[in-house]
């Protein structure tokens, strides 16, 4: 199964490295034409207004858009959160406006208040280490979207169908299991299609 | 809930990677780069060439500065302190500037320690030549790290120079016996720990950005296929003919380093890039790289 991770700007070899780890093949993807091969996609931390950018100009709104209409899993974390979102407080336009929720960016404040955490996640048999760099929050959530995880009784990831999104950083720690159940999320997808 | 940890502060600059960190003097300039695609910005006084043209002593930026660049953009700000000055960096740390770089291109304020940078919440970079110095710094609890190079001269040669030694020096650790780490410690004058990790991982245990005369994009991508992480562009941007070009063609030739036919286009009707400096031309007190240790 082959996961891409958008490596446009920002923490892509440690996603890679964590896909692996669950079993996935993981690609950094460049170019709109590497989504092809993909059964699934993953937008990393990194700046939102940086890779939103570059989404942009190397056309990939449209293409990632496309994909997920297919059915085609998307993860968005930290950054890539603020990316799927429909709608960003303060913001008039949002970047690939995927998922059903509003984003508040930087929402816990400045890097001195980046933080980590052993969080509960919905469904988990056990806590997982949470880092959170500059972090947003999930405001406000739509009628189909599941909350899986809270800090202080504010939203930091949630799933929408095949979408996933979470503010803090899996990836930088050494465990891998919000990955598995995203390579989960993907095999069943593709089983249906 | 844990603060200022080393996850904390190392994964910061992890999300910096790919990235264009941008030398700004002003809260216009600030709003440039971040329209431009910058993932972060370095809010000073004057850029590395003012300095260098100016002469004295340069210190860390009035607070005023950093405060009006902070209110206008929303990705994360950076400043300078002079090398071992800790109120400045504390000063910094209390305005919630987002990293510090503890910087050979301001005066340095002590000849001998650097700060001790563990103890604070807010993360570090410092500049390094060689892989000693980068494990020193690390030691001393920098969070990211960046070349030195020859800051303010437009001439990538001396950013070239230290990115080339510490990768050859990483590999060549990499490859040793563990019988040989010992006195590689010792003839880098590192932390013997680091040199077991790098020995280990055959990589630093932080982001390692390329700085110090990065002029164009093809600067920048060369950078990248030396194996930096990201780029910080000093006087490169704001010294060019034509800024807002300058800055966004830099952050996409990071991006698609590799991609060259991309490079070309982009490379296109830019302007005059900033005027260099040849570094034999300098003398002695006039090398910001020989500042630190």
């Amino acid at each position: 199964m082959k996961i891409g991770v958008l490596a446009l700007q920002g923490a892509v070899a440690e996603h890679i490295r964590m896909l692996e780890k669950a079993g996935a093949e993981g690609i950094a993807v460049k170019r709109i034409e590497q989504l092809h091969d993909l059964q699934g996609i993953i937008i990393p931390g990194g700046e939102s207004t940086t890779i939103g950018k570059l989404m942009r100009t190397y056309g990939f709104m449209e293409a990632i858009r496309a994909f997920s209409a297919q059915g085609k899993p998307v993860f968005g974390t930290c950054a890539g959160l603020i990316v799927i979102a429909k709608e960003i407080e303060g913001q008039a336009e949002a970047h690939l406006g995927l998922m059903d929720m509003k984003v508040q960016r930087n929402a816990f404040g400045r890097q001195r208040e980046s933080f980590e955490a052993d969080l509960p996640i919905q469904g988990f048999d056990r806590s997982i280490r949470a880092v959170f760099i500059r972090a947003p929050l999930i405001k406000e959530v739509g009628p189909n979207v599941e909350v899986l995880c809270s800090v202080n009784d504010e939203v930091v990831a949630a799933r929408e169908g095949h979408l996933l999104a979470c503010s803090f950083h899996p990836e930088l720690t050494d465990d891998s299991s919000l990955h598995a159940y995203f390579v989960k999320m993907v095999s069943e997808a593709t089983g249906r299609t | 809930m844990q603060t200022g940890t080393s996850t904390v502060k190392r994964g910061m600059a992890e999300m910096q990677k790919g990235g264009v960190i941008m030398d700004v003097m002003t809260a216009e300039q600030a709003k440039i780069a971040e329209a431009a695609g910058a993932s972060a910005v370095m809010a000073l006084e004057k850029i590395p060439s003012e300095i260098r043209a100016s002469g004295g002593v340069a210190r860390m930026a009035d607070p005023r500065v950093m405060e009006e660049v902070m209110k206008v953009v929303s990705i994360p700000v950076m400043a300078k302190a002079r090398i071992g000055h800790y109120v400045e960096a504390k000063m910094l740390e209390a305005m919630g500037v987002d990293y510090i770089d503890e910087s050979e291109v301001l005066t340095p304020a002590d000849e001998v320690f650097h700060i001790s940078k563990e103890q604070f919440t807010v993360p570090f970079v410092c500049g390094a030549k060689d892989l000693g110095e980068a494990l020193r710094r690390i030691g001393e609890g920098a969070s990211m790290l960046r070349t030195k190079g020859e800051p303010g001269t437009g001439n990538i040669v001396e950013a070239v120079r230290h990115m080339r030694l510490i990768q050859s020096q990483i590999r060549k650790i990499h490859g040793m016996s563990k019988e040989e780490l010992m006195t590689e410690a010792k003839n880098l004058a590192a932390p013997y720990d680091l040199v077991q990790y790098v020995h280990e991982n055959g990589k630093l245990p932080v982001v390692n950005f390329a700085a110090g005369g990065v002029a164009t994009p093809a600067d920048a991508a060369l950078m990248m296929h030396l194996g930096a992480d990201g780029v910080f562009v000093g006087s490169g941007i704001f010294k060019s003919d034509n800024p807002e070009k300058f800055a966004k063609a830099i952050v996409e030739a990071t991006t698609h380093y590799t991609d060259f036919a991309h490079i070309v286009e982009i490379s296109k009707d830019l302007g005059a890039p900033m005027k260099g400096i040849e570094i034999s031309s300098l003398d002695a007190s006039q090398r910001m790289q020989d500042r630190g240790w």
